[in-house]
């Protein structure tokens, strides 16, 4: 793996791959010493041109606990808001000799466009830019998934995933279909129409207006959190209607099956797309979701910054 | 070493007695040097040495009675040649629930050759905890060591050049048990 951009660039044998690296990296949190030295002397830039704390300090223990140098870079406070281009950053970077580059941008394509304008040698790691895609989510979210409904082995065959909400503005939604259909799965997403994007029909899912359809056939339900930051337009007439027609209560939490799990990226509105008694269910996994998070985007630099760049793809 | 392609001729040097044979004897010898079978951990390096250590812990509680501890210990992340190769697959780690403070664990793998797995599994032993002693068991020792290791017990000597490989199969994943020396000049 030389980057990773898109969920959509990896194969079913690249993702259960990270997906296997990941289940024995998790065993290191039960250890005396939660270090490992593959990673001694290379260099890590959390690259973030937005806010960000989980997925920020997720990436840095990930780096740290394989034993390499982490450097933050926050756009706030930096050069950046002196007007600095995206390019004249990423070439100090290189001058100091970054090995990877972890980035959050607001554009959909930043990632892109550091990896292959030629400005850096190093790999880089999408982590979230714009509504495009927030890879790292997507392979923890099929961690969880994997772990909680296929002991934690293979793919997601024939598994009937639910992600509802935002989807238009959704980077986590996008980059989750594209990886759970890769592996198997049977996605559903669920969303008003205002909040669907153009092309939606070409994804690889199945598309509904209606939640209520598809508690009783959905082995995960995974709600997408109302991105109030990123809507300049009303897109529903009332958090209250929102709430109403695609909210998760206890009530709707019934009709799912017995063993379904319940599912958040994080930061959750509480009583807007989850009511407070679904988050802190039993089922609900975000605690699981997170501390997966760590493991897998240490398989990912592993995977990238492990062996050596020739031969890599 | 893996029983990949044969660049030539192929000869068996330990057949499935044999390789039996010096299970047995590794498993007696364990017991003879440290009088007995209390804190001894066994742990096999994945893939060939995994299967050997159950084997020898099997032997280990018939001649003494009780259970001895038995885990895997993957390497990959300990190596010292990660940047030569694109990076590979993990193994499974399982260190036994009674963890390695205070006791004698004998590490295990089918063949010594450089050492340097041997040096990789000395520094990923000592993340897990402070053994009292560390010990090393091997079915072959083929030579050619580029580090100070030596191990404490051998099921067979075996002098080779360095245009051979030693290919070891073992019923749990091969099929079959035996020994061979694949290669070289004849």
């Amino acid at each position: 793996m030389r980057h990773l951009l898109s969920t959509g660039d990896l194969d079913a044998k690249e993702a259960i791959l990270v997906l296997d690296t990941a289940a024995e990296l998790a065993a290191l949190t039960d250890r005396s010493v939660k270090k490992l030295p593959t990673l001694r002397g290379r260099t890590v830039v959390n690259l973030f041109f937005e806010d960000s704390t989980r997925t920020r300090i997720s990436f840095e223990i990930a780096a740290k606990r394989l034993s390499a140098d982490v450097i933050n870079f926050a756009a706030k406070g930096s050069s950046v808001s002196k007007g600095e281009s995206l390019k004249d950053t990423a070439l100090t970077l290189e001058a100091m000799g970054a090995d990877a580059v972890v980035i959050r941008h607001p554009a959909s394509g930043a990632p892109h466009r550091l990896a292959h304008a030629g400005w850096i040698q190093g790999s880089v790691v999408n982590a979230g830019d714009g509504t495009h895609e927030h890879p790292t989510q997507a392979l923890l979210d099929a961690f969880t998934l994997r772990h909680r409904l296929r002991q934690g082995v293979g793919d997601l065959d024939g598994l009937r995933v639910t992600i509802v909400g935002d989807v238009l503005h959704s980077r986590v939604a996008r980059s989750n279909v594209l990886l759970l259909s890769t592996l198997g799965a049977d996605v559903t997403v669920v969303a008003p129409p205002t909040l669907l994007p153009t092309g939606v029909e070409t994804w690889p899912c199945a598309v509904t207006y209606d939640i209520d359809e598809v508690l009783p056939t959905s082995d995960a339900i995974m709600m997408l959190r109302v991105q109030a930051e990123r809507m300049q337009a009303a897109y529903f007439p009332s958090a209250r209607e929102y709430s109403r027609r695609y909210g998760l209560d206890s009530e709707r939490m019934s009709k799912l099956p017995q063993d379904a799990i319940v599912m958040h990226p994080g930061p959750m509105n509480r009583g807007m797309e989850i009511s407070a008694d679904v988050a802190d269910h039993g089922r609900s996994v975000m605690v699981d979701q997170v501390a997966n998070g760590v493991s897998v985007r240490m398989a990912v630099l592993y995977l990238m910054l492990g062996g050596s760049m020739e031969g890599a793809a | 070493m893996d029983a990949g392609h044969t660049a030539g001729s192929s000869r068996i040097v330990l057949d499935a007695t044999d390789v039996s044979r010096a299970v047995t004897r590794i498993a007696h010898e364990i017991v003879e040097r440290n009088k007995g079978i209390a804190d001894v951990v066994l742990l096999g390096i994945p893939s060939r040495g995994l299967p050997l250590a159950q084997r020898i812990a099997a032997q280990l509680e018939k001649i003494d009675g009780g259970t001895v501890p038995c885990g895997s210990l993957d390497i990959t992340m300990y190596r010292d040649d990660l940047r030569m190769r694109p990076a590979r697959a993990l193994e499974s780690t399982a260190i036994p629930s009674r963890g390695v403070d205070g006791a004698t664990v004998v590490l295990v793998d089918d063949v010594l050759y450089s050492g340097r797995t041997i040096r990789a599994a000395l520094d990923a032993v000592s993340d897990f905890g402070r053994p009292r002693s560390i010990q090393l068991a091997v079915l072959v020792d083929r030579g050619h060591r580029e580090l100070p290791i030596r191990p404490d017990y051998v099921g067979k000597n075996l002098p080779t050049s360095l245009d051979e490989k030693v290919a070891v199969r073992l019923t749990e994943i091969d099929g079959h048990d035996d020994v061979a020396i694949l290669g070289g000049a004849e």
